[in-house]
């Protein structure tokens, strides 16, 4: 009863603020708030010289690099939505978004929902220019979706399932519902040293490891830039 | 303190010496000069034109790319200057910003272009010079009401997806043109407020004579017909009303609204009517209320944009409107009271009292001047004059006001309507480019798998067959290479894509293993014969292989497994390693005359998959895929 009061008092006190409007002629303001006041979420990366010494590219790679980040992000800044639109345009078969979300909490070491450009330099840094042993653990903190240190079946099988949403519709054979999960019984199959239902770091290294097919393919992007 | 005004610092210090004198305590140290550094120049290159300016200018702000050290990632050892590949006529704004500390907005600039280069320098739009703020503001109120307005478009357009019975319904109320029955029942609606305001109008008009009486207006000699129209009519509008009420999202919001206040308005004469037709004293108040018929005629607004532009005209321009009835109240009391005491004085004159008067005053200031009230006295015929020349100027006002909300509310409409347009058209564009680019990667892999066959074959003509791709181009293609490689499926398009499902919902039996692939005609197979029905059999799969031919004529690298008579279907040969099949001795000519459609035997050529995980022997891995050093040949 007393909202109902309340909100009769404003009513009225609505209404006569309108006719008093009306009787002096005062102008009403514009009605499109002013938005402008919002802060720009601004961010300067670290020096060259310390990115260089950080990572394993060199400054001019660097440069290049930066130029290519601040063109999409003037702000300094990714968040996850910019990264998803950036990594949709390369696949426009079918749906990276889910890929792109594991791949940007990959990226984002502190979870914080932004991506720095130091971090992204960390980040590509391993994955072009790192020893094997830190491209598999990074592989394995992507395909870790709680980072909890071991990956389990529904971990993988979102990954992969992401990974097959990429292909999109028109695929050839036609994409089946359960080729995700016969695609991830194998996987487990092959990495899951002690049938154990999980896979842990070592296990996925030595897995790996022990593969030709997956050291080779892991040089395949040595030089990418 | 001021960036420029640093320059003077050294004069205020020196200008200290006038305190000495009068201290007592001894003076602090002062702070020793570390990095004497001489003051450089810095060359900025912006897309070719050259800005010099000193470093300390620019380090004035260092929060800023400029000032802070994010300007070393643009740094060109080469050139020994920074180049930014942006454009140079906003930048000398930036740079005068630097310099004397104001920013301004130059007019002929675009709004989100001049906003792009301020974040990319990371200067805040807000510390714009007082001069230049206003245009900024107006300009960028502007821009974010279109952006409103699309978006708000987009929102309408969307919610494509499985809607409830209740939000089509509604959908079709709003926007009559999503499906035919809402067309159909919008101009339903129409017709019947049309003949409903017609039939009240007619009702009234004098109809002839009926012999002995007098002249009847047509509403009593015809009472049944027009009762029964208006029972028709009210009846649809009911109905509709009721729809509109079932079908609304927030039934308490819709009760309230405008338009359906009109509605009930327009309706409830008639019930009250039945209701009410035999108390006599209340049929005269009953005879008013058929006065509410005439509000049926709003209910064209839904109908009309005009009309609703209109309205919107009138509420948005309401303060202005109030404000000058105000004055012209006032006014009208003022003449009427001085015409009032100036008239008191003749004999029969019209002016009785002082709302007597407020009917010659209104008619004196809109210049109607019906002459049933003028005044006689001297005085009364001034005064009457000064309120003639005063009201034009009064009534006057208000026009440019409604006219100039009217046309920017219109132009902003028509604008709607026209991005509206121009979004369609775009998105279109995007969609083509999309599937551009799809199909700019199967034909690439088409002709790349074509000149690498070549390669490998040895054979030195023919190598470039559209082999004008980008650098980036072909990196992209890798990618989705890769990916297919990593779900073992393929990316075909729709078309084939339909074809495979028409097939394969035609052939569902299970195909029978072909016992040697030489027993298949070979090169000169015709595409009839291609379509026979013999299948061939391959472990765990139900894939006719008429499918696979028909895929077999896009991709071309099946003909190099066209004449291996080793590649059988069985599961064994799953993981052949194709090193050794991929020497056929078909000749060059066959196989350059194919690109499109390839006469190739209807045999699967399972080439072996020499890849992690997913090779092992699942259901789904025969797929006619391309042989594994033929992608070795594409990775590394």
């Amino acid at each position: 009863m007393s909202g109902c009061s309340k909100r009769c008092k404003l009513g009225f006190v609505k209404f006569a603020q309108t006719i008093f409007k009306l009787i002096t002629g005062t102008l009403s303001k514009d009605k499109i708030e002013d938005e402008l006041e919002m802060t720009m979420v601004c961010h300067r990366p670290e020096g060259l010289e310390q990115l260089e010494a950080q990572t394993n590219f060199t400054k001019r790679e660097l440069q290049v690099l930066y130029r290519g980040f601040k063109n999409e992000c003037p702000s300094g800044v990714v968040n996850e939505e910019t990264f998803k639109q950036i990594y949709a345009q390369f696949f426009p078969h079918g749906d990276a978004s889910m890929y792109a979300h594991y791949l940007f909490h990959a990226f984002d070491t502190t979870q914080t929902g932004s991506v720095k450009f130091e971090d992204f330099v960390t980040a590509l840094s391993i994955l072009l220019r790192g020893t094997v042993h830190e491209k598999l653990r990074w592989t394995f903190n992507l395909y870790d979706i709680n980072k909890d240190g071991y990956i389990n079946k529904e971990e993988m099988m979102d990954i992969v399932k992401a990974i097959y949403d990429m292909m999109g519709k028109y695929t050839y054979p036609v994409l089946k519902e359960d080729t995700p999960r016969q695609h991830v019984d194998v996987f487990f199959q092959k990495m899951d040293k002690n049938k154990d239902g999980i896979v842990t770091l070592d296990e996925f290294l030595e897995s790996c490891q022990e593969d030709d097919n997956i050291m080779r393919s892991l040089q395949l992007f040595q030089n990418v830039m | 303190m001021a960036a420029g005004v640093a320059a003077w610092l050294p004069f205020a210090r020196a200008a200290a010496i006038g305190w000495m004198p009068v201290a007592n305590c001894p003076m602090p140290l002062a702070p020793a000069d570390k990095s004497k550094r001489q003051d450089e120049l810095i060359v900025l290159n912006v897309s070719g034109r050259r800005f010099q300016t000193w470093r300390t200018t620019l380090e004035r702000y260092p929060d800023t790319l400029l000032g802070s050290t994010e300007k070393e990632f643009f740094f060109n050892e080469d050139t020994k200057e920074y180049f930014f590949d942006r454009d140079p006529e906003v930048f000398r704004c930036v740079l005068n910003f630097y310099r004397t500390g104001k920013l301004h907005y130059p007019r002929y600039e675009c709004i989100s272009a001049y906003d792009d280069e301020l974040a990319f320098y990371g200067i805040l739009p807000e510390i714009i010079g007082d001069c230049c703020y206003e245009e900024y503001k107006d300009r960028k109120r502007e821009n974010a009401e279109r952006l409103m307005d699309d978006n708000d478009s987009e929102n309408n357009q969307e919610s494509m997806p499985s809607l409830s019975f209740r939000q089509t319904m509604w959908r079709a109320f709003e926007n009559p043109h999503t499906s035919t029955l809402a067309l159909v029942f919008y101009y339903v609606t129409g017709f019947f407020i049309a003949v409903s305001v017609i039939t009240n109008v007619v009702e009234t008009v004098p109809c002839g004579t009926v012999p002995g009486s007098k002249e009847l207006p047509c509403g009593e000699r015809y009472s049944v017909a027009f009762f029964c129209l208006d029972t028709a009519c009210v009846m649809i509008f009911t109905v509709e009303y009721l729809l509109r009420l079932f079908a609304a999202p927030s039934r308490y919001r819709f009760i309230r609204s405008v338009m359906s206040i009109i509605d009930v308005v327009a309706i409830m004469p008639y019930y009250i009517g039945l209701v009410m037709t035999n108390n006599e004293d209340v049929s005269g108040a009953f005879v008013t209320l058929r006065v509410f018929r005439v509000f049926r005629i709003f209910k064209f607004s839904r109908h009309s944009q005009g009309l609703r532009i209109l309205g919107y005209t009138l509420k948005s321009c309401a303060s202005e409107l109030g404000f000058l009835l105000f004055s012209l109240t006032m006014a009208i009391i003022i003449f009427a009271t001085v015409m009032f005491y100036a008239e008191k004085g003749s004999s029969a004159s019209k002016f009785t009292s002082i709302p007597a008067s407020f009917w010659y005053t209104i008619v004196t200031m809109t210049t109607l001047g019906y002459g049933d009230m003028v005044p006689k006295t001297i005085a009364g015929k001034i005064f009457g004059s000064i309120c003639s020349l005063s009201g034009v100027l009064v009534i006057a006002l208000p026009v440019p006001v409604i006219v100039s909300n009217f046309s920017r509310i219109y132009h902003q409409n028509q604008r709607a309507d026209k991005r509206r347009a121009q979004k369609k058209a775009r998105l279109a564009r995007i969609r083509v480019a999309k599937t551009g680019s799809s199909n700019a990667y199967l034909h690439s892999k088409r002709n790349g798998l074509l000149t690498e066959a070549l390669e490998l074959m040895g054979t030195p003509e023919e190598e470039h067959m559209g082999k004008t791709t980008s650098l980036i181009e072909s990196q992209h293609h890798h990618l989705l290479h890769c990916l297919e490689k990593t779900t073992n499926h393929e990316f075909i398009d729709e078309q084939m894509f339909e074809q495979n499902c028409m097939e394969s919902s035609m052939q569902n039996y299970p195909s029978t293993r072909s016992p040697s692939l030489s027993s298949h005609p070979g090169l000169t197979t015709t595409c009839c014969s291609r379509r026979s029905k013999k299948t061939t059999h391959l472990p765990n799969s139900n894939l006719p292989a008429t499918r696979l031919r028909s895929m077999q004529e896009l991709s071309t690298i099946h003909i190099q497994g066209s004449e291996q008579p080793s590649l059988t279907t069985s599961r064994s040969s799953l993981n052949l390693k194709a090193d050794d099949g991929l020497r056929p001795n078909c000749k060059t000519s066959q196989i350059t005359t194919a690109i499109i459609s390839i006469p190739t035997p209807p045999a699967l050529t399972p080439e072996g998959e020499s890849r992690p995980a997913p090779a092992s022997p699942g259901p789904n891995t025969n797929i006619p895929s391309i042989a594994s050093n033929v992608v070795k040949v594409s990775a590394l």
